[in-house]
């Protein structure tokens, strides 16, 4: 069972609240949901859509085909009509100026005016929706209250009912299976990582597709006593998570690519004092402001090498919300282990398309932070950047043990913090920033592995591209001879390259997929491990990828 | 003020700099206070001033140019029980800095921020500064300075500031007993601290100074801000020095539930498993 359902119409048509409703309502049902969001940037008018993919079985990607849509107006028909399946529907209002043979046109506008709110609308749509598929409203009445104050819930629920009266049902679901998932995007469990880390300042200037994980936030600061700030700029932004960070408690920010620019600075600052950050920087289509509500993987080499001056980073690719949520926890710890800059890296795709996941497990999330207390400065001078074999220095909090002194600086210094212009401090110091890189390097998760073990077909891929490309491997798999395997980048910087080598060494073809137009991660994997790849299939016009796609384009593949 | 002693190692500053006293009146006035130098954060930028948390035995944050006060403002929103102060220059915080100061004034956090004002750029050898008097010829101003001068005073307190000063670095005692009022201020206080440039700056000498220079009396009410305005537009023939504005009002953390009555950030326990499940389920 696999349906995909499309909700068309312009900015402030209320399409976010109608799709919320309807993927929320199918999830309590017990189905599986992926949802994709494609928005303008603007507040009204122009053409955004969303689509509810649901079936039985988990989903990892979106779907292009089309089994339905929600038109509410009729461009939505004459620019999504091509991709819907020979037996689709549309429900679209009786005004709609369009023939097609799975056109419904519908009293929505009337049923509406009837009820007195024209606002419900959607509402008449959505039980219309809900009897094509012979599914009963418990779940979206349910819903409605939820979220409606109850004179809106009631006139929204008359609403459904009318809606239910306007068709007949196309499909018999008659589905029922114990809820058992959360339905969450990538930015909210961004958010709840954040939260389960222990983070307590964060603070961020508002760019898309990132502030989401900020709104999240900020919903929380009370409750959970995190310091949310918006900064008057990104270069504040940063610069206050690491006086957060130097004052001791977890701090984060968060930003897109043209934020994360202004920033790359301070990143350096991070890495030359030793003060623990994590970033997320949640990828939009560049140069500059590009395509500001779309999606694209075109910051991964300028990550890796942001900021001027060598010293230690890591970059985590996230792959889906299960990994958003365990990877920012991740991320904080590992920055506290090694008193480093950790950036995470999402994108518009991830952020805002909702799947259904197991819940997240609160006892699988660890704290360590690798703090040292009074009884480790008993008897000695505080040494902020003290030589280590590891080139780890124990770190305090100031203000914490009376005699400590924590001095942090962007100049180069020698162990108590002291500017200096030694030449030996100066090797000593780079040597100890440096080999936390080596010690890294011990501790990187291998990529995710799908497709045969043996495969001859390799693709790589990185982060979000985790799910269409494990779609994508599934269907190679099942409709071909030759064997395939695809691996995806979590950790990207520093390179895991184990499972890489052994890999790349039975392929016969190593094909990248890609966000962007350059190869990104073929080139660094080129750099790093001198491995070729041999065909690319990259995706830059803003709009994410499906399995069924890359399938296409890897069967045009030599 | 014998077992009080701040001083760390030799300076890197020019003989005869203002930084000087500038250094020595901040460690009389906290050792006056009787502050413990480890609750003590002096923040800088970079620049000749922004070396003072070099050389100050308090806790030091030695940042970026033009972002001292990011970073000081989040260090008092983690830990109020530590005296924050930002020491740093006109380039720094006027220049490089402006947005900084700008905002930071708005966020109203308890913090005391001095700047080392000498009207021009010191550390990268003498061109003109936002406070630098049109006129003023440098290596890079052959013409003389073109823009208008900044007015930090009349700035910040255009800007809604509770505390707004000025002293002179070649007055001392006077500067102490500034830079004490000001980390006494619930609120951010903002002392500019005239200081000459012995290297650079040949036309705000000493002498200048000194021959334009007075000390506002009991007599002027520092809590009228329509005065203060009229107050910080004096400059030229006659500076006034002291304490232009000062009036309490909310800082950030009254504003805050959690940051006013709880203890401080940094000592809150982590939240709950039991509360974070509860914000997971929030998505059933």
């Amino acid at each position: 069972m696999d349906y995909n359902i499309l909700i068309g119409g312009s900015a402030g048509q209320g399409m976010e609240t109608l799709t919320f409703i309807i993927e929320k309502a199918l999830k309590r049902m017990g189905f599986e949901i992926f949802t994709i969001r494609d928005y303008m940037s603007r507040v009204r008018g122009g053409h955004n859509f969303t689509q509810i993919r649901f079936g039985d079985t988990s989903f990892s990607s979106h779907r292009d085909e089309i089994n339905g849509i929600i038109a509410l107006n009729d461009e939505t028909i004459s620019l999504h009509i091509e991709r819907l399946s020979d037996n689709g529907f549309i429900i679209a209002d009786e005004s709609a100026q369009y023939e097609h043979k799975g056109l419904k046109k519908l009293p929505l506008k009337s049923s509406a005016k009837k009820i007195g709110n024209v606002k419900v609308i959607g509402s008449v749509a959505i039980g219309s929706l809900f009897k094509l598929f012979n599914l009963n409203l418990s779940c979206v009445e349910k819903v409605i209250e939820e979220l409606f104050s109850s004179d809106a819930a009631s006139q929204n629920i008359t609403a459904l009912k009318e809606g239910n009266n306007l068709v007949d049902p196309i499909y018999n679901l008659n589905y029922s299976k114990k809820d058992d998932k959360i339905l969450i995007n990538g930015n909210d469990a961004i958010g709840l990582g954040v939260l389960a880390a222990g983070c307590k300042f964060y603070s961020a200037y508002p760019m898309t597709p990132s502030t989401s994980i900020m709104n999240y936030l900020a919903s929380k600061m009370q409750e959970a006593k995190i310091v949310v700030e918006q900064a008057e700029d990104e270069i504040a932004a940063i610069n206050m998570a690491i006086g957060a960070s130097y004052a001791g408690v977890r701090a984060m920010t968060g930003t897109s690519g043209g934020g994360f620019a202004l920033m790359v600075e301070a990143l350096g600052l991070s890495g030359m004092q030793e003060l623990p950050l994590v970033i997320a920087e949640i990828q939009r289509p560049g140069p500059v402001t590009g395509f500001p509500t779309r999606t694209e993987q075109s910051d991964l080499k300028f990550i890796i090498s942001a900021s001027h001056g060598e010293f230690p980073r890591m970059v985590i690719a996230l792959k889906n919300p299960h990994d958003c949520f365990y990877q920012t926890v991740r991320a904080f710890n590992i920055a506290d282990k090694y008193r480093i800059p950790v950036i995470i890296v999402g994108d518009q795709y991830l952020a805002d398309s909702t799947c259904t996941v197991t819940p997240f497990d609160v006892t699988k999330v660890e704290i360590n932070r690798y703090l040292n207390d009074d009884e480790y400065i008993k008897d000695k001078e505080y040494k902020t950047y003290e030589l280590t074999k590891s080139g780890i220095s124990p770190r305090i909090i100031p203000g914490k043990i009376k005699g400590t002194r924590v001095l942090v600086d962007s100049d180069e210094h020698d162990e108590f913090g002291k500017i200096t212009e030694s030449s030996e401090v100066r090797i000593n110091m780079t040597n100890k920033r440096l080999n936390k890189l080596e010690l890294l390097k011990e501790e990187l998760i291998e990529p995710s592995y799908y497709g045969e073990e043996d495969a001859k077909v390799l693709i790589l891929a990185w982060g979000s591209l985790d799910g269409p490309v494990k779609e994508a491997v599934n269907l190679l798999n099942n409709s071909s001879d030759r064997k395939y395997g695809a691996m995806v980048f979590g950790d990207v910087w520093p390179l895991p390259i184990k499972l890489l080598n052994e890999k790349a060494k039975n392929a016969t073809t190593i094909v990248n997929v890609e966000q962007n137009a350059t190869g990104q991660l073929a080139s660094i994997i080129m750099e790093v491990t001198g491995i070729r790849c041999n065909s690319s299939i990259l995706k830059y016009d803003g709009r994410p990828i499906s399995g069924q796609e890359i399938f296409n384009k890897m069967m045009e593949v030599k | 003020m014998s077992e009080c002693n701040l001083n760390t190692f030799e300076t890197a500053w020019c003989p005869g700099c203002g930084n000087f006293n500038i250094l020595d009146a901040l460690k009389t006035a906290l050792c006056d206070l009787k502050i413990e130098p480890h609750k003590v954060v002096v923040a800088a930028g970079i620049g000749q001033a922004a070396k003072t948390p070099q050389y100050i035995n308090t806790n030091g944050f030695c940042g970026l140019h033009g972002r001292a006060v990011p970073p000081a403002a989040a260090i008092k929103i983690v830990n109020k029980d530590m005296t924050v102060i930002i020491d740093s220059g006109d380039g720094d915080t006027y220049g490089e800095g402006g947005n900084h100061f700008i905002h930071n004034i708005r966020r109203n956090i308890d913090i005391a921020h001095f700047v080392h004002n000498n009207q021009i750029y010191g550390l990268t050898k003498g061109q003109a500064s936002p406070t630098t008097d049109v006129g003023h010829k440098t290596q890079v101003q052959p013409i003389g300075s073109v823009n208008i001068p900044m007015n930090p005073i009349l700035l910040a307190l255009s800007l809604g500031a509770g505390f707004v000063a000025r002293a002179f670095s070649g007055d001392k005692e006077h500067l102490v007993s500034i830079m004490k009022e000001a980390i006494k201020y619930r609120g951010y206080a903002f002392l500019d601290i005239l200081q000459p440039c012995v290297s650079f700056n040949k036309v705000n000498t000493f002498s200048w100074y000194n021959k334009r220079i007075y000390k506002l009396d009991e007599n002027y009410d520092f809590s009228d801000k329509h005065k203060a305005i009229e107050k910080s537009m004096e400059w030229g023939d006659k500076i006034p020095i002291g304490i232009i504005y000062k009036k309490e009002f909310e800082t950030y953390h009254d504003k805050v539930d959690f940051l006013k009555d709880d203890k401080a950030l940094i000592d809150l326990e982590n939240i709950s498993s039991q509360s974070l499940k509860e914000y997971i389920n929030e998505f059933i």
